[in-house]
């Protein structure tokens, strides 16, 4: 299986434009993220975001796991996708963090996919999911 | 004389290239010549090694010598615990590596 | 101590079936090695010079008897016979087949132990106080604030990929016996109008680069712990640089903005992480602090300690400290007998230490960062037969912090990285000195050896400290002075050119003799050093 997608509605049929260029622009709806580039800029802006791309070029530099849940605090709804060099065994903390699309380099093993997905029941911080933490679970 | 080395990917396990196969045993480690980066790229991706690399060595009557300390005490084994190397009941092993 | 609950078993056990699904692909050929490195290093497990090395959390230094055993059972059934305690106060294990690693991690979790995040770009087993509980200095037990970081910092989902490794060290006392600010973060809990707090250091190392961490901010209250860290973490993992591994650090990005930005965006994150109510509630604390409550001590028993038996004398001067609770001591276990490998214990002397520490220290142990274990809360009429017993194992060395209780990484005869062995440095080392008398007027003497540059050994905070490094193919050591692991932290200074392996032990013996020379009153060596200089010192060595 290549892309794996979390979201109900459509897919946005549009190429994701560098920030850079986002910014300059008033009508586009999609826009890509580098490593490097400050999430927040986008903030004012989300509400007319319908997909934020964020690149992975490594799977070591996990710079993008911070910028998608910054969007995902500041409110943004629309479609988080992780593309590049995504693996299999990072896709429980992209989800985690807020990504419910990815576009990996090289395809995955569904199987795979649901069974890491599937491994843990709990998890032990609040993050940009809707899992609850167990320390809540223990005090409710 | 270049020789290939990696570990055994299950056991871990320090291994020489024979030219056949491969040995615990850098006595029999065989020089790989040029060959080298093409043997370790079919060993390497049927698994047969792990982390393999090419490195130089000395022939010695004794055999293969590595040029790196590093790779003699990866040869041999722990110089301060004897009695978990290749050589264990061998006084005289560790000069070997130094 | 902390004992699991249902949920806390899950995830452990998640974790083992998770690894040993990875390691089935990667058998299988469904991940390359380089796909594998990063998630087999987040279970522990190095490829290392003969095999793969399993690095097992001991979190916070503290585990009872039950885990001891099963830390022998480990070295008994799938390594050698034999664990090496670590420098983070963790266990390591040399001879490891990956095709067991499952199994060993099935049979870690059945005592609640793991190896999860012992190495990795992510934030690692937490560190403290090996007297935490037993010291009068403490204002608190530092531990249940290391478990509740322990707990957030698991499998983190934003901080896995960190631009490098990344150590915290939780201390509650002035005197520091954690080298806390040689951490990426390193905290002291602290009072402040009665009211419990946390100061946070952030941006301390050793390596290539040491630093000793400053002060970022002096009172963070006890209720934004967790806020202020994911703060300090996720500045880090935006702007940590990822160019240079060398420069990857936190304390890289701390020096090269500034104590004052950095606190600066911390500040501004923390406002920010505030609002998201990912602190517990202060019931969580309260749970997990009921777990390390004092142990039911006996008022009124025997404050005296029978000294007639001269050997028992000396190992009780040198190796016993006072516990804040009358009629009790803190034994310090030395692993590092002369001739012996510096934190090296066999399963057998696990196993002893184990059973020791049921009979006689209400089932608790600690691991320190010298390599030596700690036995917290032993009743003084009880010392002269836990000593019997240490005797009879081989483990009563009476050289704690003298110049033969050496840390030494495993170095060149055990790690890929390594440039120089350190191992048997320390072995020559310590016979030199060997002469029990001679070192007990040498006095405390912090010595530290590491096997190349990433200073596993912590070589720049040892009064004396001792570096390993390759010169064009062969070992060569070089010799720094002064550093400091303590509060009074300080990073030692090089004194030249290096040596090679007998000549080290020679220098090293001309450093000692000058400070016999010129030492005042009892001074330590360290002292000696503070007062009169480099210079002396150089010129002894150099001539």
């Amino acid at each position: 299986m290549g892309n794996l997608r979390f979201r109900d509605d459509a897919a946005l049929d549009q190429p994701a434009v560098a920030l850079s260029a986002f910014l300059d622009q008033s009508n586009a709806t999609a826009v890509r993220l580098e490593p490097g580039e400050d999430a927040r800029l986008l903030i004012p802006h989300l509400d007319r975001i319908a997909l934020i791309e964020v690149a992975f070029p490594k799977f070591r530099d996990g710079r993008g796991y911070s910028a998608a849940r910054i969007l995902r605090e500041a409110g943004y709804a629309g479609e988080l996708r992780a593309q590049g060099d995504v693996l299999v065994d990072q896709i429980r903390e992209m989800r985690r963090c807020g990504f419910d699309s990815f576009v990996p380099d090289k395809p995955l093993d569904e199987a795979v996919v649901a069974t890491t997905l599937a491994r843990y029941d709990n998890v032990y911080q609040r993050a940009a999911d809707a899992a609850v933490p167990v320390w809540k679970l223990r005090h409710g | 004389m270049k020789l290939l080395t990696g570990n055994d990917l299950a056991s871990g396990a320090v291994t020489w290239w024979t030219g056949s196969g491969w040995s615990l045993h850098v006595e029999e480690a065989a020089d790989v010549g040029d060959q080298g980066d093409s043997i370790l790229a079919t060993e390497e991706a049927a698994r047969r090694v792990n982390a393999p690399y090419i490195i130089d060595a000395v022939s010695t009557p004794q055999g293969p010598r590595p040029a790196h300390i590093k790779d003699r005490v990866r040869a041999l084994g722990p110089t301060v615990r004897l009695d978990l190397t290749l050589k264990p009941a061998d006084p005289a092993a560790g000069n070997w590596v130094i | 101590m902390y004992k699991y609950d249902q949920y806390d078993q899950a995830i452990v056990d998640a974790r083992v079936d998770e690894f040993r699904d990875q390691v089935r692909r990667r058998m299988a050929g469904e991940m390359t090695e380089d796909q594998f490195k990063p998630l087999r290093l987040m279970n522990g497990l190095y490829l290392q010079l003969h095999a793969y090395m399993l690095r097992v959390a001991i979190p916070y230094g503290t585990l009872d008897s039950r885990q001891m055993h099963m830390l022998a059972h480990i070295a008994r059934k799938y390594d050698r016979d034999y664990g090496h305690f670590t420098t983070r106060q963790n266990i390591q294990y040399n001879w490891i087949k990956l095709e067991d690693a499952g199994d060993i991690l099935a049979d870690l979790a059945t005592v609640e132990m793991h190896a999860i995040q012992t190495s990795g770009n992510c934030i690692r087993n937490i560190s403290s106080d090996q007297y935490a509980g037993a010291a009068a200095d403490e204002v608190t037990d530092p531990r249940p604030w290391a478990e509740l970081l322990r707990q957030w910092s698991t499998f983190h989902p934003e901080f896995s990929y960190l631009p490098r490794k990344f150590k915290i060290a939780v201390i509650a006392s002035d005197e520091d016996r954690a080298a806390m600010r040689l951490h990426d973060i390193g905290i002291q809990l602290v009072e402040r109008d009665g009211k419990l707090g946390a100061a946070f250091y952030v941006g301390g190392g050793m390596g290539r680069t040491p630093m000793i961490a400053p002060l970022i901010k002096d009172f963070v209250p006890i209720e934004d712990f967790l806020s202020y860290s994911e703060a300090c973490l996720r500045v880090y993992n935006r702007y940590g640089r990822r160019d240079n591994i060398y420069k990857a650090r936190i304390k890289i990005l701390v020096h090269e903005i500034g104590a004052d930005e950095y606190r600066r965006q911390v500040e501004e994150e923390f406002a920010h992480v505030k609002t998201l109510g990912i602190d517990p509630p202060a019931a969580e604390l309260e749970r997990i602090t009921a777990f390390f409550a004092p142990p039911a001590f006996e008022a009124g028993i025997a404050d005296n300690v029978d000294r007639s038996d001269p050997d028992f004398a000396v190992w009780l001067d040198q190796n016993v400290k006072a516990h804040k609770q009358a009629g009790y001591a803190i034994v310090n276990i030395s692993l590092k007998k002369t001739g012996d490998i510096p934190g090296d214990a066999s399963s057998a002397q696990i196993d002893v230490m184990a059973d020791i520490a049921k009979d006689y220290s209400f089932d608790e142990l600690r691991v320190t960062h010298a390599q030596n274990i700690v036995l917290p809360h032993v009743a003084k009429r009880d010392l002269y037969a836990v000593w019997q017993k240490l005797v009879e194992a081989d483990l009563a060395a009476a050289n704690l912090d003298l110049i033969s209780d050496i840390i030494a990484c495993p170095g060149l005869d055990y790690c890929s990285l390594a440039n120089a062995r350190s191992i048997p440095v320390a072995q020559k080392i310590a016979k030199r000195f060997a002469d029990p008398v001679r070192q007990r007027d040498l006095g405390e003497l912090k010595l530290k050896i590491s096997g190349c540059i990433n200073a596993c050994g912590h070589h720049h905070a040892g009064h004396i400290g001792i570096l390993g490094v390759d010169k064009k193919g062969t070992e060569n050591y070089q010799l720094s002075l002064g550093g400091s692991g303590a509060e009074d932290t300080s990073i030692g200074k090089i004194t030249g050119p290096g040596f090679d392996e007998d000549g080290i032990v020679d220098a090293v013996e001309r450093v000692t003799d000058k400070y016999i020379q010129l030492r005042e009153g009892d001074e330590r060596f360290l002292d000696t050093y503070r007062r009169v200089g480099f210079d002396p010192f150089k010129e002894a060595i150099y001539g």
